[in-house]
């Protein structure tokens, strides 16, 4: 189905969000910095990219920035992990033009949920 | 879609303590004053880490502690709270906490809810306290949801008007209208109209740029959350109005509240957040109750837990294997050879028999030898996977010293090395608490204070050295210090009047200082609660015994007192020297071997009443005969010419005197206790090249076997 980028520095979370969508059938390419994952994005195209927002190296928000300067990232839908539930640190995420966001803890079923609403 | 997320929490576990460890050791390196914020930041993340973990894998206490400390440490910064010591003291205490937590979560068992409660206090009481930026503590507490709100979302009723008026730029973040509108469809039966009114003439398009509008009519028994939710992401890229649809309704709720439902969007999204929240409180709170029941059996997660091994590792194994089948078929092949030319052989063609014979056997030898090497590499290279750096230990370290140097009042520069140096899990796990006791006694008893040093004409701040590295086939770690050393006169007068040595026995320097590991030892005048922990020196001592090593010390006075200890690579494979006691075939450790000789008669003293001694250069060291020992008739009154091998018992050299002498090799430790019992001589059992049993040295216990049956006489002296 979906070709997803999934980026978390905790690999535990990764594994979570990885095992999930590719139980739904998605193909997932994991990195665990926003370093690694922009790597990631120029070597390859993907549909959806997931990221967490504090990382090392480079945190999402900044990877989210860099994302949307590459041409072929203008458009790709960005959702954002994070613990914050308040409106600043979401809106943080979306003036760096992130699409959406899911707030941590989250379930195995919001996930494909969420990722649903933004692929196809 | 359903997933066992248990089998994420081993991973989720071993990184959560490796993000405490780094919490830990950066919290160490962290200034009060100005806090390095790339170093505020490091804690920040692995905190935030691990509350996001645990929230998602359902370790509610852990994920709400940490968002306590994660709150504190946002304040440091973004440079609303100074970085004090009481701050990142209180941080560390946090730490342990969490760690506690965190393994109580592991191994299921009860976490002591009152240190929790006391932690939360201490914490708490920081954040209260004057901030500059005061927003940032209103991410304490979650705003209780008013209930109201909710039901008011969850009003339904024949369906809704959604008025949804998009900015130019709502395509710029990713989020496609189309999409919207299907998962609205999903919702109910979806009706679009769609305004391009305000759609510019062609030459002025911008193909990125969105100037439709759409009314929406969705049809159906939908709660307006449902649908502010679909609109989440774009609530302020858009002009949003959800109406309820007003037909020939007879639902009183829709009609009741027409007021409240027209409220712009914007406003009352934020509130099925805090629901949430308190759901999750009510699963934390279920948690909590279950755990509260009795476990039957805590599960001890430390006995199958997971070692990380590092790729290379293991392909270098896989390489192995692929040696081990190649050699396999190579010797396959000339077992058929053999085989082949038995057969011809018995047909009776005898001509040239002899040559193949040769070869065939060359190429046994060959494809042998080539299995040898496999093995003793693959079994290299299966052990190397349990080793681990010793800075699993060290990395403790740090954080003792920094801890005890501010109770003791005294000034101490810690500095490791060798911390890469690998060792045994196993090993590791035994050589903790030793080590942390070592590191203990040194800043308690070795190191002064500032002011005794500076009037002895040192620095006044003292130097802890912890250093490791491998020596053949065993790792020595060193614990140094540049104190006081042993104070020979009050051991010895301690000795004296504890009854472990007596009065008028003379003892070399070495052999003072080596009391100091005797039961029921303790220098200290006063008990102090940083040493002085009901173990002492002994316990340390036969803690590192256990493990196969040793320990000794060398200590000089007013200069400070080395500690090393030796300790095999690994508890699995032992290096031993073969011996025959009465026709049985033993090993003893080479670890514990000082040397090996053929006995003098003239350098024997058999000192009257007392055991036989002999002259060993210039000291004194006494024999033992192993047959007396075990038992076995000795018909050697004059040891001339007799083997006597020399091992270090307590850091005092003993020979013991053997029948004979055969090759040193490695062999694999079986334990006794699982297949036959403990016996006291005896440490463990291992399977020889010809099939039989060996039993395996326990030196000290031989030492003491020796003694008991020499004082109820069973061993003439």
């Amino acid at each position: 189905m979906a070709r997803i980028l999934v980026v978390d520095d905790s690999a535990s979370m990764r594994q979570m969000v990885s095992f999930t969508l590719k139980g739904a059938g998605h193909e997932v390419v994991e990195a665990s910095d926003g370093v690694e994952a922009l790597a990631s994005a120029k070597s390859g195209s993907f549909d959806l990219v997931i990221t967490d927002v504090n990382m090392p190296n480079m945190d999402g928000i900044t990877l989210t920035k860099e994302l949307r300067a590459l041409p072929n990232y203008r458009f790709t839908p960005i959702l954002t992990l994070t613990t914050e539930s308040s409106a600043e640190k979401k809106m943080a995420g979306k003036q760096a033009g992130a699409t959406g966001w899911l707030v941590k803890p989250f379930n195995p079923d919001q996930l494909l949920a969420t990722a649903k609403k933004v692929l196809g | 879609m359903s997933i066992d997320m248990s089998q994420f929490h081993e991973a989720f576990f071993e990184e959560s303590f490796e993000g405490l460890e780094i919490m830990e050791s950066e919290l160490l390196t962290l200034d009060v004053g100005a806090g390095d914020v790339e170093i505020i930041n490091t804690i920040f993340r692995a905190a935030h880490s691990i509350k996001g973990g645990a929230g998602t894998f359902g370790f509610m206490n852990v994920s709400e502690f940490t968002h306590v400390m994660e709150t504190l440490l946002d304040e440091m910064r973004d440079g609303s709270r100074d970085v004090t010591q009481f701050a990142v003291d209180s941080l560390l205490g946090s730490v342990d906490v969490l760690r506690t937590m965190l393994e109580a979560a592991r191994d299921n068992t009860e976490v002591d809810e009152e240190m929790v409660a006391a932690r939360y206090a201490v914490l708490n009481k920081i954040l209260k306290e004057e901030v500059s930026d005061s927003s940032s503590v209103d991410d304490v507490e979650p705003v209780p949801a008013p209930p109201a709100d909710a039901s008011v979302n969850n009003a339904v009723g024949e369906g809704w008007v959604i008025s949804f008026i998009p900015h130019t730029d709502l395509l710029m973040a990713g989020n496609d209208p189309v999409r919207m509108f299907r998962a609205l469809s999903e919702l109910g039966e979806l009706s679009a109209k769609v305004d391009y009114s305000k759609l510019p003439p062609f030459t002025e398009l911008v193909p990125e740029d969105l100037y439709l509008s759409w009314v929406l009519t969705l049809a159906g028994d939908i709660s307006k959350a449902d649908i502010e939710e679909v609109f989440e992401w774009v609530e302020d890229d858009c002009d949003l109005t959800i109406t309820p649809l007003v037909g020939n309704t007879q639902n009183e709720q829709a009609v009741a509240e027409p007021a409240a439902v027209v409220e712009p969007v914007a406003v009352s999204t934020v509130a099925p957040r805090p629901v949430k929240e308190k759901v999750s409180d009510n699963s934390a709170a279920n948690q909590v109750a279950e755990k509260k029941k009795p476990v039957t059996k805590p599960k001890k997660a430390t006995e199958s837990a997971s070692i990380r091994v590092g790729i290379d590792k293991v392909d270098e194994i896989i390489n192995l294997v692929g040696e081990l089948v190649i050699t396999q078929s190579m010797l396959d092949q000339v077992g058929e050879d053999l085989e082949a030319h038995a057969e011809a052989a018995s047909v009776g063609g005898d001509s040239g028999s002899q040559k193949i014979n040769a070869d065939i056997l060359l190429r046994l030898n060959k494809g042998l030898a080539q299995l040898e090497r496999n093995t003793r590499e693959l079994q290299d290279g299966v052990m190397r996977i349990r080793m681990l750096p010793i800075s699993f230990v060290f990395s403790r370290m740090p954080r003792l010293v920094h801890d005890l140097s501010a109770k003791l009042n005294k000034k101490i520069d810690l500095q490791v090395s060798g911390e890469e140096t690998e060792l045994d899990k196993t090993v590791m796990e035994n050589i903790g608490d030793p080590l942390v006791h070592l590191v203990r006694n040194a800043l308690d008893h070795g190191i002064e204070t500032p002011d005794i040093r500076l009037a002895a004409g040192k620095p006044e701040t003292g130097i802890l050295t912890l250093n490791a590295y491998h020596q053949g086939g065993n790792v020595i770690i060193e614990i140094k210090d540049d104190g006081a050393g042993i104070n020979k006169a009050r051991v010895r007068a301690k000795a004296i009047e504890k009854g472990i040595i007596a009065e008028g026995d003379s003892l070399t320097d070495d052999e003072i200082n080596h009391l100091i590991f005797a039961p029921g030892f303790s220098t200290a005048e006063v008990v102090s609660d940083v040493s002085g922990r009901g173990v002492g020196m002994d316990v340390v001592k036969t803690s590192i015994t256990k493990l196969g090593g040793r320990v000794v010390v060398q200590s000089e006075e007013g200069k400070g007192s080395v500690f090393t200890i030796r300790l095999p690579l690994t508890l699995a494979i032992l290096d031993g020297q073969l011996v025959t006691v009465g026709g049985e075939s033993y090993v003893i450790p080479l670890i514990a071997i000082i040397e090996s000789l053929q006995v003098d008669r003239t350098q024997i003293n058999a000192v009257a009443g007392k055991a036989e001694v002999y002259k060993l250069r210039d000291e004194y060291i006494p024999i033992i005969r192993a047959r007396a020992v075990f038992g076995v008739e000795d018909n050697k009154a004059d040891l001339h010419e007799s083997l006597m091998v020399i091992v270090e018992v307590d850091g005092s050299p003993v020979g013991i005197i053997v029948d004979e002498l055969q090759g040193q090799q490695q062999v694999v430790i079986k334990s006794l206790e699982t297949n036959y019992r403990k016996v006291e001589t005896m440490s463990g059992a291992t399977i020889l090249g010809d099939g039989t049993v060996a039993l395996i040295w326990d030196v000290n216990g031989m030492v003491s076997v020796h003694k008991k049956k020499l004082n109820n006489g069973v061993i003439k002296a």
